[in-house]
């Protein structure tokens, strides 16, 4: 590791905070693009189940 | 070895198919971006050597290349996905282009944050007018062109038809963007990879930029396919196979 | 191919084809405000507008940097091998800027080729190396290395 201490590290030689806030700032951006699909892709099985559920129980002679 | 090829084509070009398919693929991109991206990023910017010019501000690198070349990528991948709407009507390509646009987006304005971020110490501004940020600005205006577009028709045959012209035409921004840097006096420094030449940059630094767009690229294809799975489950939801999907999740 | 597929592979293409020719007659038509800033062989060969807001690029000729007595003001040569010029300045510089670095400067040339830098930004290249290098590489007697950007 280049720094000797985590104050050097936050630091980095008085670039710290720009390089920080562009690392944090793409790391919730990436989460973000990651979590979203999986929790669409939780709600849309539930709603396609529930619209199944509601079909077969009007009709029931079909399927 | 064509036949498998074009079998492998018409298979991806079937909703069903192409989502099974793609389930094999989602544990290995998993596992490999997210692999590649912890090791790329904790090596640049705890292990790689500071700039001479720049100091530690040049650790900006590694997610404003790999961003910023996804940005282009993603928008040319848009492009031909919209070719293939247009002249062969497939179904897949329409659902793939819109796919691609919000994570597109995403990487398109990580380049231009972390660009900001990283001008500020180095430039010494944030921002400047000059052909290539500009270029960059309006590939994110097209982006975003896409998504609203792509939303706000209702029928979904004109909807996909409406963003691939729109994805082809504002193709033309791209070369414009990555040659920028050559046909006009910039701001900007020219691009640090070229195909054709070995990097001007210390071995010790562009191994860490490697790791991290090859991991940035296999995260992007997961997104992408994580969000085009979705779109076919959407499509097809009165399909057979995604009901009894859908009924087996709980 | 399909007939019908290849001659809407065809529209496609020409319709690009023809959206790439419109901008770029476009940009070449705007070619000089597509550049950020004048050469100074521009402000040499006197290219560059007179009483106006422009810009210029170009390296800082070494030892050419001198900080004047009060406040902040400092003037340089700024060169790009074919003309030099000097700029003033009344203000803090980037902490890239440094003799042989490449540099933009926002400010007005007058009539008597005075000019007035209201701000200075520093230009870097694409060469990344560590600290270490670049000093191995001056005492192994590559003054340049590639030092500055070249405008």
């Amino acid at each position: 590791m280049v720094f000797a201490n985590l104050d050097e590290l936050l630091h980095m030689g008085g670039h710290g905070p720009y390089v920080w806030v562009s690392y944090g700032v793409s790391v919730v951006a990436l989460a973000w693009l990651l979590v979203a699909p999986l929790l669409r892709r939780r709600a849309l099985l539930r709603d396609i189940a529930r619209r199944a559920r509601r079909d077969a129980n009007r009709n029931p002679q079909e399927d | 070895m064509w036949a498998y090829l074009e079998r492998l084509w018409h298979r991806l070009g079937s909703p069903r198919h192409f989502y099974d398919l793609a389930g094999w693929w989602l544990p290995w991109l998993a596992v490999s971006s997210l692999l590649l991206l912890g090791v790329g990023i904790t090596w640049g910017l705890l292990f790689a050597p500071p700039d001479y010019q720049q100091g530690h501000s040049f650790r900006i690198i590694y997610i404003h290349v790999p961003a910023a070349s996804l940005a282009l990528t993603g928008y040319f991948a848009m492009a031909v996905a919209g070719v293939v709407v247009l002249v062969w009507r497939m179904k897949m390509a329409e659902v793939v282009l819109q796919s691609i646009a919000v994570p597109g987006a995403v990487m398109c304005a990580l380049a231009l944050f972390t660009g900001a971020l990283w001008g500020k110490p180095t430039w010494g501004t944030y921002w400047f007018w000059d052909a290539r940020i500009t270029s960059m600005l309006i590939l994110l205006f097209l982006y975003l062109g896409v998504m609203a577009l792509g939303s706000a028709i209702a029928s979904p045959v004109l909807a996909a038809r409406a963003t691939a012209v729109l994805a082809i035409v504002g193709a033309v921004n791209i070369p414009i963007i990555k040659y920028s840097v050559e046909w006009w006096n910039t701001l900007h420094q020219p691009a640090t990879f070229k195909l054709t030449e070995k990097p001007a940059m210390a071995p010790e630094m562009y191994w860490p930029l490697l790791v991290c767009a090859l991991g940035f690229y296999l995260f992007f294809a997961f997104v992408v396919v994580l969000r085009v799975r979705n779109a076919v489950l959407e499509r097809e939801a009165g399909a057979r196979w995604v009901r009894e999907l859908a009924g087996e999740g709980r | 191919m399909h007939p019908v597929r290849r001659t809407r592979l065809l529209l496609v293409l020409g319709a690009l084809a023809l959206v790439g020719v419109a901008v770029g007659l476009t940009t070449w038509a705007l070619r000089e405000n597509m550049n950020a800033f004048y050469s100074p062989a521009d402000v040499v060969d006197g290219k560059a507008p007179v009483d106006r807001r422009i810009r210029v690029g170009g390296l800082v000729v070494a030892g050419s940097v001198q900080r004047g007595g009060e406040g902040l003001h400092v003037s340089f040569d700024l060169t790009d091998g074919k003309g030099t010029f000097t700029v003033n300045y009344d203000g803090i510089l980037p902490d890239l800027f440094r003799e042989g670095q490449g540099i933009l400067a926002t400010g007005t040339l007058a009539a008597d080729g005075r000019f007035t830098a209201e701000e200075v930004l520093a230009k870097h290249d694409e060469n990344y190396m560590p600290p270490e290098i670049k000093e191995a590489m001056e005492k192994g007697g590559h003054p340049g290395a590639k030092a500055g950007a070249t405008p």
